[in-house]
């Protein structure tokens, strides 16, 4: 075993100096295929997890195909790189926890037959699969799916979400749910673009407020309230913004300093209409929410001053149009939104330069859909498979996952940004 | 009857005390036996007198009492009824916040109980049924509860006595999947908040 380590590692550290550092090494990526790639056994502590792990977060990432062939022993010496291209990989992960604690990778180009990168991710001391340990290997998944595709993964991140009115926080591969501490009841909740905040509306009986809290220290601020409703809060892209929509009569968009300072501005001016949902162009400039001022809910985009409102959803003639739940993607080149299509509501995306609308779901009741960072995958509640769940779907293939499962429904999910190394 | 076995049990004692002292003298001859005279006792005459009193005055205080409850619980009843009355939800179209024709005779019976109850305040909470957005129906919830408010501030009612908030779709009347439980689901309800402790009825 001690032998096996040290082969492993006079290996990888031969490999790591034949890394030119700051070169672009890829491997020739195809979107519109999804390459394979070869995860080998894990050596160290936990390494079957780690490779569990590794091989699961590449599979939900939708942009390679991770071949299941049986692991066999952790690899020592030089790659027989045609076995490999036979099996259909193109490129192999090779993973070992190291005895200083940290994980340490190296992706073979197949093809090239040679390394394409390596790196250590550290475990910070975390206990082995601890949550904090399975958030390291979800950030060393992402690279690994970067160095492959040049496109970082979305496996550490945390899905922030409503159970029988109260805030859960689940990881994106299902694993570590969590209540998010907070006591009463909750709805609506909205990461900070650090994801150390999480806004949400509390609700009690004598109405709604919106209140941030620290996730780190479990402390809570409440924002100063205008009148008996107030709900679905967003933050800016910098942070330094919460959007959320409150009022007396009908319900207008207010922006806020998240952490203290002045009372919250208005944005629009509904005149009593109902107004909600604002989610905010990546670039900080607009924000699209839903109004209801033409008797019926659409979305609209308005600047954050709110000049320039405009109508976004323009629906087609005939039934009575009901579009509602927008969320802005990451690219910034769409909003995702609810419609109500038939019996159902049905997650759509439109093309903010075209307003070309695309239709995403179509089995069941589904909506209220959230992007995750990659701008690629969505999360949504979905009645496909009875009551409520969240539902995770890669809007390039069409393939899905059930995230969320057990008692009780699940709706309002919120797709963290990326959990950074602490 | 409560009243003479007392009256009884009086006369009892008193012959147990004349006995008793008959035994303590030691007479040699038997004298001739006196004649058993039951004493005149004015106390327990009283007494009894007193009782009779009692249980009249009793029974008046229970008729008067039964009376007393039946008005109270006439009154509580009248209470209950006017609030059950006040309480009655308003009930609103599918995405609708306008008030329905059908609904203002029941907006206009809460009129009389604000009249009557001058300090009393109320809060407004506007719901939705399911079918929607949960975060659109929060909003729309919202403006049902405002058009509420700004129907009973056009009819007198000062805005000051009536808040608005609005819990969307989250706390349904009737938690089902059907068109009866969206209609009974899309609602105004009314919950008196201050100021109607008494609880005034309105003049008829």
């Amino acid at each position: 075993m001690l032998c096996l380590c040290l082969c492993l590692c006079a290996e990888l550290a031969g490999a790591q100096d034949t890394i030119p550092t700051g070169v672009r090494v890829g491997l020739t990526y195809n979107p519109s295929t999804r390459p394979g790639v070869f995860v080998t056994a894990v050596a160290g502590e936990a390494g079957d997890s780690v490779r569990a792990i590794l091989a699961r977060d590449l599979d939900f990432g939708d942009r390679l195909t991770v071949l299941s062939a049986d692991a066999g022993p952790p690899p020592s010496g030089r790659f027989n790189y045609e076995l490999y291209t036979k099996l259909g990989a193109s490129a192999i992960v090779q993973a070992s926890v190291t005895r200083q604690g940290s994980l340490h990778i190296a992706v073979h180009d197949v093809a090239a037959k040679r390394v394409l990168n390596v790196g250590d991710f550290a475990f910070n001391g975390a206990e082995a699969l601890s949550p904090a340990w399975r958030m390291a290997v979800h950030r060393a998944s992402d690279e690994v799916e970067r160095w492959i595709t040049s496109t970082r993964g979305i496996a550490a991140t945390r899905i922030a979400f409503v159970r029988d009115q109260r805030l859960w926080i689940v990881d994106s591969d299902g694993a570590n749910l969590t209540p998010a501490g907070v006591g009463g009841l909750a709805l609506s909740p909205a990461w900070h673009p650090t994801a150390r905040y999480l806004a949400y509306a509390a609700m009690a009986d004598d109405g709604t407020h919106i209140v941030v809290r620290d996730l780190g220290t479990g402390q809570s601020r409440r924002i100063p309230s205008l009148g008996g409703t107030n709900i679905t809060p967003t933050f800016s892209p910098d942070g330094s913004t919460l959007v959320f929509s409150a009022g007396d009569d009908g319900t207008d968009l207010y922006a806020v300093a998240p952490f203290g300072g002045e009372l919250p501005q208005r944005v629009t001016f509904g005149r009593g209409t109902p107004t909600s949902s604002p989610t905010f162009s990546p670039d900080g400039r607009k924000i699209a929410y839903i109004s209801g001022r033409l008797g019926h809910p659409e979305v609209y985009i308005t600047d954050i001053d709110g000049t320039n409102a405009e109508l976004l959803t323009v629906s087609p003639s005939g039934d009575r149009p009901y579009r509602a739940s927008p969320d802005w993607s990451p690219d910034g080149r769409s909003v995702a939104f609810t419609s109500q299509e038939g019996p159902n509501l049905q997650v759509m995306v439109i093309n903010t330069r075209d307003r070309k609308i695309r239709q995403l779901t179509g089995d069941a009741r589904n909506e209220d859909p959230s992007w995750a960072p990659d701008g690629r995958h969505i999360v949504f509640t979905s009645t496909r498979s009875g009551a409520k769940q969240l539902w995770v779907l890669d809007t390039e293939s069409g393939r899905t996952r059930q995230l969320t499962r057990g008692a009780g429904i699940a709706r309002m999910a919120a797709w963290s940004p990326r959990m950074e190394q602490p | 009857m409560h009243a003479r076995i007392r009256t009884l049990a009086l006369t009892a004692i008193a012959l147990s005390a004349v006995t008793t002292t008959a035994c303590r003298k030691k007479p040699v001859v038997a004298p001739a036996p006196a004649p058993v005279v039951i004493p005149f006792n004015q106390d327990s005459a009283n007494a009894a007198e007193a009782a009779k009193r009692a249980a009249a005055e009793a029974a008046a205080k229970a008729a008067a009492a039964k009376a007393a409850a039946e008005a109270a619980a006439r009154l509580a009843a009248a209470v209950a009824a006017a609030k059950a009355e006040f309480a009655m939800p308003v009930y609103f179209d599918y995405d609708m916040s306008n008030i329905r024709d059908d609904q203002r005779a029941t907006l206009e019976a809460k009129l009389p109980i604000f009249q009557a109850n001058p300090d009393m305040r109320i809060r407004v909470a506007g719901h939705t049924d399911n079918r929607g957005s949960d975060e659109y129906n929060l909003a729309l919830g919202q403006r049902r509860a405002a058009e509420v408010k700004r129907y009973l501030v056009a009819r007198g009612i000062a805005e000051g006595r009536i808040d608005v908030v609005s819990f969307g779709e989250e706390r349904p009347a009737v938690a089902q999947d059907n068109e009866d439980a969206w209609a009974k689901n899309r609602r105004d309800e009314f919950e008196i908040i201050a100021g109607a402790n008494p609880f005034k009825l309105p003049n008829k």
